[in-house]
């Protein structure tokens, strides 16, 4: 029987920033298709821990693998390859404020695509309608909202069809109702698209919405690993403190 | 000692950021686009800043040499000392530390703010160059545009000059033109404004240096713009003495 490749694994990854101990050989598995949680208070490195997941932080020691490959190990162009599979959504959106909503999609697309400028406007008008902004192509992120924002870096983060989406907190600072929007578009990703999700969140009401498995981060430690019921009836003191 | 070995750690890291930018120049892609937009923003957005002080450089030097010349009977050699002074040394001196504090703060601020909303790591997830894209067009279109601002500050600096003659003593345009340009040597003018590539280069470099390696929030975006124009300035300042004695050696006095 062939064993199932896991499309995101991390092993014993340990990770300093000076004499600051971040993480302290955490362990993470994510299957294909499915949405895993971190969770944990904050500077408790889940931040740190995703982006090496992308390679935007190279480990101290332990092994990042995503698809298969090596991420530590991988030499620029390689890494890059792997870059287009992945989708990144940033804390704060981090949409190029210089450029308008369209130019934030199409500046990815126009470098990653062959197609013409037709084809890519229908590409973008396609994506910001998908997370329901469809008039908002030519304003100017400091004209969005910050709900707005992250739907529109949602967009930008998917718009090269990637298998993986990594969403560095993904509801932070929204109401209740963008809460909820954001959250449904990241489950409509994973039931349409069968996208691998890793989202980075305190928020419990998006982790409800979006996570199939989660795991709870403490002081660079993952203290625990299950389903969010299984987390928020667990008697670590830790845990507890957190679910209130 | 301390000190010491941060400044040299210092030295070293912009020294590599440097290197960086002369091995990513001349790879693909070549970010033409961008690059215009980076000469239009350093170009034609500096423009009047420069020709402002270039214009009042010339004025204020025109005034306060005639009344010292006057007095040794030389006043027919204001044009040539006012071209000399202008295009050999005021004009591209002044004119790159105008430049160091407009553009070396704005390129530190710009980069930095983008450091610190992740505009860059997006830049680094999507498999795209950010220190092509953003370094690269920024030291490039300072390296063109530098020279021709500073012709544009000496030629303003010039007719400023000639202006007051002309309100004070009705000097003939044409007897200042002449006085003024036959004093000049062709390798004065290459030379003078050629080095203003150099300092557009410092300039740009520790404004990138300084805001691509921003950690933190606003306080040190804000931090490394005035480092930015600290370092900058006095790099300018030090270059020039360098190309300076460089030029004494190479073209004489």
């Amino acid at each position: 029987m062939t064993e199932i490749q896991p499309e995101i694994e991390i092993r014993n990854l340990h990770k300093a920033f000076g004499e600051r101990k971040i993480l302290q050989g955490v362990s993470v598995c994510v299957s294909r298709g499915s949405t895993l949680a971190v969770m944990g208070g904050s500077g408790t490195g889940k931040s740190v821990l995703l982006k090496h997941m992308v390679g935007l932080i190279a480990p101290d020691s332990g092994e990042v693998w995503v698809q298969g490959k090596r991420v530590d190990q991988l030499d620029r162009s390689s890494l890059n390859a792997l870059r287009l599979r992945i989708g990144y959504l940033f804390q704060g959106g981090a949409l190029f404020d210089s450029m308008t909503v369209e130019e934030n999609l199409d500046f990815v697309l126009r470098r990653h695509s062959t197609r013409s400028r037709s084809e890519r406007m229908e590409q973008i008008q396609e994506a910001i309608a998908w997370v329901n902004l469809p008039h908002a192509a030519a304003q100017y992120p400091a004209e969005l909202s910050g709900g707005q924002k992250k739907r529109i870096a949602l967009a930008r983060a998917i718009i090269l069809r990637p298998d993986i989406l990594l969403c560095d907190e993904p509801t932070t600072g929204l109401d209740p109702v963008s809460v909820r929007t954001v959250s449904n578009l990241i489950m409509r990703l994973k039931a349409e698209r069968g996208i691998t999700t890793v989202a980075i969140t305190h928020d419990l009401l998006c982790a409800e919405i979006i996570a199939d498995q989660a795991t709870f981060l403490y002081r660079g430690q993952a203290l625990a690993e299950g389903t969010l019921d299984e987390l928020r009836t667990s008697p670590h003191p830790q845990l507890r403190e957190f679910f209130g | 000692m301390r000190i010491w070995a941060k400044i040299l750690d210092e030295v070293g890291a912009i020294a590599t950021f440097a290197g960086m930018f002369f091995q990513q120049l001349f790879q693909r892609p070549f970010e033409g686009r961008e690059l215009i937009r980076q000469m239009d923003e350093t170009g034609s957005k500096s423009l009047l800043l420069v020709l402002v002080t270039g214009c009042s450089i010339g004025i204020v030097l025109s005034m306060q040499s005639r009344g010292t010349l006057a007095r040794f009977g030389a006043e027919a050699v204001l044009p040539s000392m006012l071209a000399l002074s202008v295009v050999k040394e005021i004009g591209p001196v002044i004119t790159s530390l105008v430049l160091a504090g407009r553009l070396g703060a704005g390129i530190a601020a710009e980069l930095g703010s983008m450091r610190v909303t992740e505009q860059i790591d997006a830049l680094e997830v999507s498999a795209l160059q950010p220190f092509k894209y953003l370094v690269v067009t920024r030291v490039l279109a300072c390296v063109v545009m530098f020279p021709l601002l500073t012709i544009a500050c000496d030629m303003v600096a010039l007719f400023g000059g000639y202006a007051e003659s002309l309100l004070s003593s009705h000097l003939d345009y044409r007897l200042f033109i002449d006085q003024a340009f036959s004093s000049l040597r062709l390798s004065d003018v290459l030379f003078s404004t050629g080095k203003t590539g150099v300092f557009g280069f410092l300039v740009a470099i520790i404004g990138c240096y300084s805001g691509y390696h921003v950690r933190g929030g606003t306080r040190e975006v804000g931090q490394a713009a005035m480092r930015a124009v600290v370092i900058g300035s006095l790099l300018v300042l030090l270059a020039d003495v360098m190309m300076v004695r460089l030029s004494l050696i190479l073209f004489g006095s």
